[in-house]
C-alpha cells in the first residue's frame, strides 16, 4: 500500500484512475480500487463466456429432438458438446463470476472506503488474489483444449475419475482460483478488524461490510476443504489412487460429503454479499435508517455459522441414512429463519420512507421479489419427503437460479449502477439502466418460472433432450433466456456509454448516501480520503 | 398425527392445480399434500411481503429531495413475530416431511423383490424366478425402454446396483460403474444407485398404468436417454406375465435366481466351508442367517445384501466372532454382479 510516488495529492481532477498511467501500472497496482476494477473487467469477461454457454444450452433445449426420416431434427449441438457446455456454464458462473463477483469487485473497492481505511490490510496479497483467479481461469480455458470436462460443475465421483486430462485441468483451475477467494477473505477479516477509522466501532460499520465480513470467514474456513477435495480428485485421476471410485476401493458418497461441506457454505459466499448490497441500496434510496441493523448484521453471522451444518441436504437420496437426512433437514429449516428476518427488515425499512425508484432501487426491489421465491422453494426442497420428488429435477435448477441469479446477479447489477458514479465520476444513463432491469427481470421470470413447473412434472436436470410433453415450457424458458441476454447487453451498453460520455462532474454524493464512501471525491483519490475520517454515529443516520 | 391426516384429506381436494403429475401411490398423494400446504403458505407469505413492499413503494414515493423520514431502528414485538412465525411453519413442514419420509424409508417385510441393474445408459430388471427385462430396439431403430411389470396394490422392493458398461473390460476407466438415480415421478420416489453397494427403495402402486422411469443422477452423454417404465397391472395379469411364455425365451424357462445361486454355491466351492444345515465349518453356516444380526470384529452387523456382497468381495472386512480371518479368498473378478445377486437370493432361501 505504502506508495512513495510523488504526486501533488488531491488537486482537482486527481484520482486513483489517473494517479498512474499505462497498462503496467494497472497490472502491478496495489491500490484496492484498481484491483477492484480489474476484477470488474475479468468477471464481466467470464460472465460473457458463461452467458453464451447458457444461451447455447437454451437454444438446444428450445425443441425436443425428433427422428424424421432417419435424421435428427431440433439439435444444434451434440450430446457430448451439450454436457461440456453445461459443465463450463456452471463452473465459470460459480467459480469465476458469482463467488468473486461481489466481494472481489465491489467489496475490494468499497470495503476500505466504507470503514474509512486507506487500503486493505495486505495489498500485495490482494493483487496476488487477482492473479490466482486469472491463473485458475487460464487452467480452465486450457482444459477446453484437452477434450473439455463433462462432469458438471459438481465433479461427482466416480464419473469424474476417468483419466481425463480435461477434468484434472479444470479441477486444478478451481483449486488455484479458490486461493483467490481465500486471500480475499483473509484480507477482509484483517482489514475489518485492524483498519477501521477512529470511532468506527463494529456496531457502526455499514451492513455491506458486515456481509463481506461474514462471507470472508466462510471463504477462509470452507474453501480449503474444496481445495483438498479437488486435489484428491486430481490425484485419483492421475495416479489412480482409490479415494472415491469403488472400482479402486474408494467411496463415491464420501466425495459428496467433502464437496458439499464446501459448496453449501459457498452458496452463502455467493448470497451474503448480495444481502449487504441490498441493505445499502434500501437505506440510501429510502433516505431512512435501516430497520433492525443489529438483526441484519448478526443474522449474516448466524447464517454463516449454521451453513456449515446443512451440507447433507444435497444428499437425501444419495444413500445416506434416514436419520442423517432428517437432521440435515431440520438444520436447513433453521437457516431459513435468519434469511427470512432480513427480508422482513428490508420491507419494514420502506415504511414511512422517502423512496426514490432509480435504477439501483429497481434492482433491489427485483432482488426481493426473486429472492423470496427462491427462499420459499428452498423450504420445499429442505422438506425431506418433497425432495424425494424434486431432487435433481428442473425444480432445483429453477430454485438456485432464483437465488443465485435473481439474488446475487440482481444485487451486482444494482450495486454497479449505485456505485458507478463513485467509481468513475459519471452516471449511467437512467433510461438504459431501467431498460436493462426490465429485460433482465421479466426475462428471468419467463426463463425460470416454467422450470419450477417442469421439475414438478418430473423433468430431470442435465438432460440434453426431453420427452415431447415438456416442449412448450422449455420453449418459453428459452425465449426468456434471450430476454435476459438482451438485458445484460443493454447493461453493458449503459456502462460503456457512460464511460465514453462527457459529463458534468457528479459530485461526491449523487444519491444522498450516508456511508463514508460518499464523503470523498468521485472518483476517490489514491489514498481514499484527504484526511482520515472521524466517525461519530452509525452508518444510516437520516434524521 | 391426526392433524397431518386432517390436512392431508383437506388438501387432497385441491391438488389439481399444483403442476404435479398424477400420483400413483398413496405416499405420493401424501407428498402432494405437504407440497400443497407449502405452496399455499408460500403464496400467502409472498403476496403479503411483496404486496407490502409495492404498497410502501407507492405510498412513500419520494416527493422532495429532502423528505423527512421516520427514524425507526427496531421493534422487538415485530421482530419476534417475524422470526417465530416462519420458524413454526418451517418446523411444521419439517416434521410432516419426516413422517412421510420415514414411510418411504421403512422397507416392507413381505415386499415383492426385484433386482434393478443400472449401467450407462440402460436399466435392467431381474425377477426372482429368473425372468429378466432389458431395453430393446423397435422397427425404426429407436431404443425402447425396459418395462418393469408390477402388480397393483402389492409392496415392491427394488434392490439396485450399478454395473460396468462392458462386464468383460477392466481396462478403460470410462467403462467403470458410475452413479445413477432411479426416479419415478408418478411415485414421487427417487434413490441414487451407487456403484459398489446396494441401495433400495419401495413403492406400492395404487393406479394401473405405465409410468416413466428417468435416470436423475448425471451419468454422461446418454444420461437423458436412460429411461425405463413401470407397468402396473392387476395381480392375476402379473402372475400370468411372470410365468408366461415370453419369460422363457429360446432356451426354455430360466432357472430362478435362488437355483442359480445354489449352483454357484457348489461350483465355486462355497460348500467347502459354509454349511446349509447349521453345522459349523471354517466359515459360518448359511442356515437361517438372513436378516439376523451377528457380532463381528467390527461390531454388530445385520446380514443383508450389502454385508453378503462385501463378504464375498472383501472377506476380511468384517469377520464373524468365533471365526478366523484370512481363510476365505476374495471372489472379486471371479463372480459377476449377477452371480453375486443369485448367491444372495440363494442365501435368503436357506432357512
Amino acid at each position: 500500500m505504502a506508495n512513495n510516488h510523488a504526486h501533488d495529492s488531491h488537486g482537482a481532477g486527481h484520482n486513483y484512475l489517473n494517479h498512474e498511467k499505462g497498462l503496467w501500472s494497472w497490472l502491478t497496482t496495489l491500490d484496492h480500487k484498481r484491483i477492484g476494477i480489474m476484477y470488474f473487467v475479468t468477471v464481466m469477461a467470464f460472465f460473457l463466456v458463461g452467458g453464451l454457454a447458457a444461451l447455447t444450452i437454451r437454444t438446444e433445449l428450445f425443441s425436443a429432438n425428433r427422428l424424421v426420416d432417419g435424421h435428427v431434427t431440433g439439435a444444434v449441438v451434440t450430446a457430448s458438446q451439450y454436457t461440456r457446455l453445461m459443465t463450463y456454464h456452471g463452473a465459470i458462473m460459480v467459480f469465476l463470476v458469482i463467488i468473486p463477483g461481489i466481494p472481489a469487485f465491489l467489496g475490494n473497492f468499497f470495503l476500505p472506503l466504507q470503514i474509512g481505511a486507506k487500503d486493505v490490510a495486505f495489498p500485495r496479497l490482494n493483487l496476488l488474489s487477482w492473479y490466482c483467479l486469472l491463473g485458475g481461469a487460464a487452467l480452465a480455458v486450457t482444459s477446453m483444449f484437452f477434450g473439455g470436462a463433462d462432469t458438471g460443475w459438481t465433479f461427482y465421483t466416480p464419473y469424474s475419475i476417468s483419466l481425463s486430462k480435461a477434468v484434472v485441468l479444470l479441477v486444478s483451475g478451481a483449486f488455484v482460483g479458490g486461493f483467490s477467494s481465500i486471500l480475499t477473505g483473509l484480507n477482509f477479516v484483517a482489514t475489518v478488524h485492524k483498519l477501521r477509522a477512529p470511532g468506527m466501532t463494529m456496531n457502526r460499520i455499514p451492513l455491506f461490510v458486515w456481509a463481506l465480513y461474514s462471507t470472508a470467514i466462510l471463504q477462509v474456513l470452507a474453501t480449503p476443504v474444496l481445495a483438498i477435495t479437488l486435489l484428491l480428485i486430481a490425484m485419483e485421476n492421475v495416479f489412480q489412487i482409490g479415494f472415491f471410485d469403488p472400482s479402486l476401493g474408494g467411496d463415491p458418497v464420501l466425495f459428496q460429503h467433502f464437496f458439499w461441506f464446501y459448496s453449501h457454505p459457498a452458496v452463502y459466499i455467493m448470497i451474503l454479499p448480495a444481502f449487504g448490497v441490498i441493505s445499502e441500496l434500501i437505506a440510501t434510496f429510502s433516505r431512512k435508517t435501516i430497520f433492525g441493523y443489529t438483526a441484519i448484521a448478526y443474522s449474516s453471522i448466524a447464517i454463516a455459522a449454521v451453513s456449515f451444518f446443512v451440507w447433507g441436504h444435497h444428499m437425501f437420496v444419495s444413500g445416506q441414512s434416514e436419520i442423517a437426512g432428517v437432521v440435515f433437514s431440520a438444520i436447513t429449516m433453521l437457516v431459513g429463519v435468519p434469511t427470512a428476518i432480513k427480508v422482513f427488515n428490508w420491507v419494514a425499512t420502506l415504511y414511512k420512507a422517502s423512496i426514490n425508484m432509480a435504477s439501483p432501487m429497481l434492482f433491489a426491489m427485483g432482488f426481493m421479489f426473486l429472492f423470496t421465491i427462491g427462499g420459499v422453494t428452498g423450504i420445499m426442497l429442505a422438506t425431506t419427503a418433497i425432495d424425494l420428488h424434486f431432487h435433481d429435477t428442473y425444480f432445483v435448477v429453477a430454485h438456485f437460479h432464483y437465488v443465485m441469479v435473481g439474488g446475487t446477479l440482481m444485487a451486482i447489477m444494482g450495486g454497479i449502477y449505485y456505485w458507478f458514479p463513485k467509481m468513475f465520476g459519471k452516471m449511467c444513463n437512467e433510461v438504459l439502466a431501467q431498460a436493462s432491469f426490465f429485460f433482465i427481470f421479466v426475462g428471468f421470470n419467463v426463463t425460470f418460472f416454467p422450470q419450477f413447473v417442469l421439475g414438478a412434472k418430473g423433468m430431470p436436470r442435465r438432460y440434453y433432450d426431453y420427452l415431447p410433453v415438456f416442449e412448450p415450457l422449455n420453449r418459453m424458458s428459452s425465449i426468456g433466456a434471450y430476454m435476459i441476454g438482451t438485458g445484460f447487453v443493454i447493461g453493458l451498453i449503459a456502462v460503456i456509454h457512460a464511460l465514453l460520455s462527457k459529463q458534468e462532474p457528479v459530485g461526491n454524493n449523487p444519491w444522498g448516501g450516508k456511508t463514508l464512501e460518499w464523503t470523498t471525491t468521485s472518483p476517490p483519490p489514491h489514498d481514499n480520503f484527504e484526511k482520515t475520517p472521524i466517525v461519530t454515529a452509525g452508518p444510516y443516520e437520516y434524521r | 398425527m391426526w392433524l397431518f391426516q386432517l390436512l392431508n384429506s383437506a388438501l387432497a381436494q385441491a391438488d389439481s392445480s399444483t403442476f404435479m403429475p398424477p400420483a400413483a401411490t398413496e405416499l405420493a398423494s401424501q407428498v402432494d399434500s405437504i407440497y400443497s400446504f407449502l405452496l399455499w403458505a408460500s403464496l400467502i407469505s409472498f403476496v403479503l411481503l411483496i404486496g407490502g413492499m409495492i404498497f410502501f413503494v407507492i405510498k412513500y414515493k419520494r416527493r422532495t429531495p429532502n423528505d423527512k423520514t421516520a427514524y425507526i431502528t427496531h421493534n422487538h414485538t415485530l421482530e419476534f413475530l417475524w422470526s417465530f412465525i416462519p420458524f413454526c411453519i418451517f418446523i411444521f413442514a419439517f416434521a410432516w416431511g419426516w413422517i412421510v419420509f420415514h414411510q418411504y424409508r421403512s422397507m416392507p417385510e413381505n415386499g415383492l423383490e426385484i433386482h434393478v441393474v443400472a449401467k450407462k445408459w440402460d436399466w435392467r430388471f431381474i425377477y426372482k424366478n429368473g425372468r429378466e427385462v432389458t431395453a430393446g430396439v423397435d422397427d425404426q431403430g429407436n431404443k425402447t425402454p425396459a418395462t418393469m411389470v408390477v402388480p397393483l396394490g402389492r409392496p415392491v422392493k427394488l434392490i439396485m446396483a450399478s454395473e460396468k458398461v462392458n462386464p468383460a473390460s477392466n481396462e478403460d476407466p470410462r467403462d467403470r460403474p458410475v452413479l445413477h438415480s432411479f426416479y419415478v415421478p408418478a411415485f414421487r420416489q427417487k434413490q441414487d444407485v451407487v456403484p459398489g453397494r446396494y441401495t433400495t427403495l419401495w413403492f406400492q402402486a395404487t393406479e394401473l398404468g405405465t409410468f416413466n422411469v428417468f435416470c436423475a443422477e448425471y451419468c454422461g452423454d446418454g444420461h437423458y436417454s436412460m429411461r425405463a417404465a413401470v407397468k402396473v397391472v392387476k395381480p392375476a395379469e402379473y402372475e400370468e406375465w411372470l410365468s408366461g411364455e415370453a419369460a422363457g425365451g429360446a432356451g426354455g424357462k430360466p432357472l430362478s435366481l435362488a437355483e442359480q445361486g445354489k449352483n454357484i454355491y457348489a461350483t465355486h466351492m462355497c460348500i467347502g466351508c459354509h454349511s446349509l444345515n447349521g453345522s459349523a465349518g471354517s466359515g459360518p453356516t448359511w442356515k437361517g442367517i438372513w436378516g439376523h444380526e451377528v457380532a463381528t470384529d467390527k461390531g454388530t452387523v445385520k446380514i443383508d445384501e450389502n454385508y453378503i456382497r462385501e463378504s464375498i468381495l472383501q472377506p476380511n472386512a468384517k469377520i464373524v466372532n468365533g471365526f478366523q480371518g484370512g481363510v476365505m479368498p476374495s471372489f472379486a473378478g471371479q463372480l459377476k454382479d449377477d452371480e453375486i445377486n443369485a448367491l444372495i437370493e440363494f442365501i435368503k432361501t436357506v432357512k
